[in-house]
């Protein structure tokens, strides 16, 4: 099993099998090892292996970095302790007096770390609806620095057009950053549509198991890697060498979760429209969604995560607490399904007007859903919802 | 429930004390103790409650009562062969797993366990080969590597009506495709490596029974003896099988479009898998089995042209094992059954044209691509 430089060929489905090195060149072992080693010894004097200390570089890191780099058709990745430390290693790049582009809709983690922490470094936000072109041109002054953008969107799943914003930016010199954590690249390759880095919250689908924290940070410029690479090495926020393996292990069957969980979260979706208790569906991949068009023509998938708002809310707490297969809690894209209520969790550091503006209310529960059987899923809605 | 959702929701997948999604590792040799309170743990060999987890979920995917985590298959195998006395006999399927069958000619010989091997997918070799002091029947379907099949519930009856136990090695199908313990068997064993574990990154074994009193004498040879799983890898078992349905449906029809693929090669004399119509096990399989699985054997047209697919395929790793999410072939004749004599191997059809495919989750196209490049001359 040696690849012999014709890999970039291979499905998507077959990269995520095998990743960067697809196995150990020392031994042959086909799962990476897993180096748990914070130090290196020298060859000789001004001699390296290659690895000195495990924050500048550790193997079994380097591999999931490149494995992460192979399949969003990057040249350089980064691996961080959590998708918050790369999301703030990106936010690192930029100084005080600069100026963002942030789509309003977006995961609360991410507003609290630019509201309550860059911002106090004087770099400014600005909160827009990025599946609106006009509102993001709008918005850009001359200080502008970047664009960051979520899409599918958290939790409204609204579509950005990555190509148009990216495009938009080129012209001002301006850097897309698009949070991959919804689609992964297995459906999303957002630098072959045009923007400059991408983020992940590894956490949820890429580890896929509800038991990793993890980030990773994906760009193609050189000098970008380098200034990067700087901060990893610096801050320090560095993916352990266990998690880094857990990572690797997980992304082998990110293929077969994510279209298993993407058929499910399609039944699931029709089966909430045509239920009289639930008021709105959110869902890329139903053709009513106005995100629809824009989802096909940059994705080859539309997901796993769903949204709806019931029309009662005094049904939310009632599902929350009836729910058995489904699990009340925090997160999303692991194997099981979980059922999340972003106004008090996920989304509650946003302040109450952009809630309004986005529709993140009192009714709105927002699904992940699983790898289960969907009837068993769709069981235990309905016996929640007192159907 | 349904036993996808089974796979992910069993009871283990909530920590009761922090409501963490994934079992915490116990990585611990020892527990306090209040001497005047009895607990459930007192040392980890005798129990640990990450391999608790592990233990409980294969019993309840397999449909029996209790489950015991062993640190590989043939530990797991070798335990189970544990509960027999010096003087009993055993009879046991002829083309076994290698490392059965050496644990069994050799270690278990020394302390006088009789063994005798016939082709099981032959009731009336079984039955004729039922002595005084036959004492257990021992399978594998589909066999390894000429996935050839055994009636279950045919063994099983010749079984009871003799007093004997039925063990059974459940690797090639995992509980998702076969459930003996409901057809009657008495005993299932498993090498935890392949489809449960399914990364080709632990080793473990696993036995499932569903009688409290045999629960008992496997559960006296897994503390006195002590092969047990640790707690890292008990936990790797965990999140492994929680996709082992997803993974094992996708490799499953690989394995179909390879089979189908092989059978219409010129390179290829003759396909074993029990999903062809002319497999003459298909409809017994398909009256015990849920799927024909995803391992599969072929031979090629000749010993030069087996060896130059070995040397020149790609995608595939070339190893032994199975079950992992890579495509992994290996060499019967050189690697899994290579302790098993030359002469008797080619008595069991094991040629040295023989190749044996562990379908993974590549993409079906990729796979074909590669296995065609490697058939050139």
């Amino acid at each position: 099993m040696v690849f012999d430089g014709n890999e970039k060929k291979l499905s998507i489905d077959t990269k995520v099998v095998h990743g960067g090195k697809c196995y150990d060149p020392l031994t042959g072992a086909v799962s990476f090892p897993i180096y748990q080693s914070a130090t290196f010894r020298h060859p000789g004097l001004n001699q390296t292996t290659g690895y000195d200390y495990s924050r500048l570089q550790n193997p079994t890191r380097e591999e999931v970095e490149n494995t992460l780099a192979y399949l969003e058709n990057g040249s350089f990745a980064f691996a961080f302790s959590s998708g918050m430390a790369a999301v703030s290693t990106v936010l690192s790049l930029f100084s005080p007096g600069q100026h963002i582009v942030v789509s309003d809709d977006l995961y609360g983690g991410t507003y609290r770390l630019f509201e309550e922490i860059y911002k106090k470094y004087g770099i400014e936000f600005s909160y827009v609806d990025t599946s609106k072109i006009k509102e993001v041109e709008a918005s850009i002054k001359e200080n502008t620095a970047a664009i960051f953008i979520e899409t599918p969107s958290n939790p409204t799943m609204k579509v950005g057009d990555i190509k148009l914003i990216a495009d938009l930016a080129k012209k001002s010199n301006i850097l897309t950053i698009v949070d991959n954590t919804f689609l992964t690249p297995l459906f999303q390759k957002p630098l072959d549509l045009g923007a400059d880095i991408v983020v992940h919250s590894a956490t949820k689908y890429l580890g896929g198991h509800n038991d990793t924290l993890a980030g990773f940070v994906v760009v193609n410029d050189i000098n970008l890697a380098d200034r990067i690479k700087l901060i990893q090495k610096s801050v320090g926020a560095v993916l352990s060498p266990f998690d880094s393996w857990l990572i690797l292990r997980g992304i082998k069957t990110l293929s077969v979760r994510l279209l298993k969980q993407q058929e499910n979260a399609i039944t699931i979706a029709k089966w909430l429209k045509n239920n009289h208790k639930v008021e709105r569906v959110y869902y890329v991949g139903l053709p009513e969604h106005e995100g629809y068009e824009t989802s096909k023509k940059q994705a080859t998938g539309f997901g796993a995560m769903l949204s709806f708002t019931v029309k009662d809310e005094a049904l939310v707490e009632k599902i929350l607490e009836r729910v058995k297969l489904i699990m009340f809690a925090e997160s999303l894209g692991g194997v099981e399904t979980l059922i999340t209520y972003p106004i008090v969790q996920t989304h509650s550091a946003i302040p109450k007007e952009i809630r309004d503006r986005i529709g993140v209310n009192e009714k709105l529960l927002r699904l992940s859903v699983g790898i289960e059987n969907a009837e068993d899923i769709i069981n235990d809605l309905e016996q929640a919802m007192g159907c | 429930m349904k036993f996808g959702s089974k796979l992910i929701h069993n009871g283990h997948e909530i920590d009761k004390t922090t409501g963490a999604l994934s079992t915490p590792i116990y990585q611990v040799s020892t527990y306090q103790q209040d001497i005047f309170v009895p607990q459930e743990y007192d040392y980890s060999r005798s129990g640990n409650p990450t391999r608790k987890a592990l233990e409980e979920t294969i019993a309840i995917l397999e449909g029996g009562k209790r489950g015991f985590a062993f640190a590989s298959g043939m530990a797991a195998t070798s335990s189970a062969l544990s509960i027999f006395s010096a003087g009993d006999h055993i009879i046991v399927c002829e083309d076994v797993y290698g490392g059965t069958y050496r644990i069994t000619t050799t270690f278990f010989q020394r302390f006088n366990l009789e063994v005798t091997f016939t082709d099981a997918s032959n009731l009336d070799n079984i039955k004729n080969s039922i002595k005084k002091n036959t004492k257990a029947i021992f399978l594998e379907t589909p066999s390894n590597p000429l996935l050839k099949i055994t009636d279950i519930k045919g063994a099983v009856k010749i079984a009871k009506d003799n007093d004997l136990l039925v063990l059974i090695d459940n690797t090639f199908m995992s509980p998702y495709l076969q459930r003996p313990l409901e057809l009657g068997c008495d005993i299932v064993i498993h090498s935890a490596t392949k489809f449960i574990g399914g990364h080709s990154d632990v080793i473990a074994g696993l036995v499932v029974v569903k009688d409290e009193a045999l629960a008992k004498r496997i559960y006296a040879i897994q503390n006195g003896f002590g092969a047990i799983l640790g707690p890292q890898d008990s936990w790797l078992l965990l999140r492994g099988v929680k996709t082992l349905k997803v993974r094992l449906d996708y490799q499953q029809q690989n394995a179909i479009k390879l089979s189908e693929w092989f059978v219409k090669s010129p390179n290829v004399n003759k396909v074993y898998y029990p999903g062809l119509l002319d497999h003459p096990g298909r409809e017994i399989n398909e009256g015990q089995a849920d799927g024909p699985g995803a391992v599969l054997s072929f031979e090629a047209k000749d010993d030069e042209t087996a060896r130059r697919f070995m040397k020149k395929v790609k995608l595939a790793a070339v190893a032994v094992s199975l079950g992992g999410v890579e495509t992994i072939i290996s060499y019967p004749a050189r690697m899994s059954h290579a302790s098993i004599p030359k002469n008797e191997r080619e008595r069991l059809g094991i040629k040295d044209s023989l190749i044996r495919v562990s379908a993974g989750l590549e993409d079906i196209d990729d796979l074909i691509e590669d296995f065609g490049r490697a058939f050139e001359e």
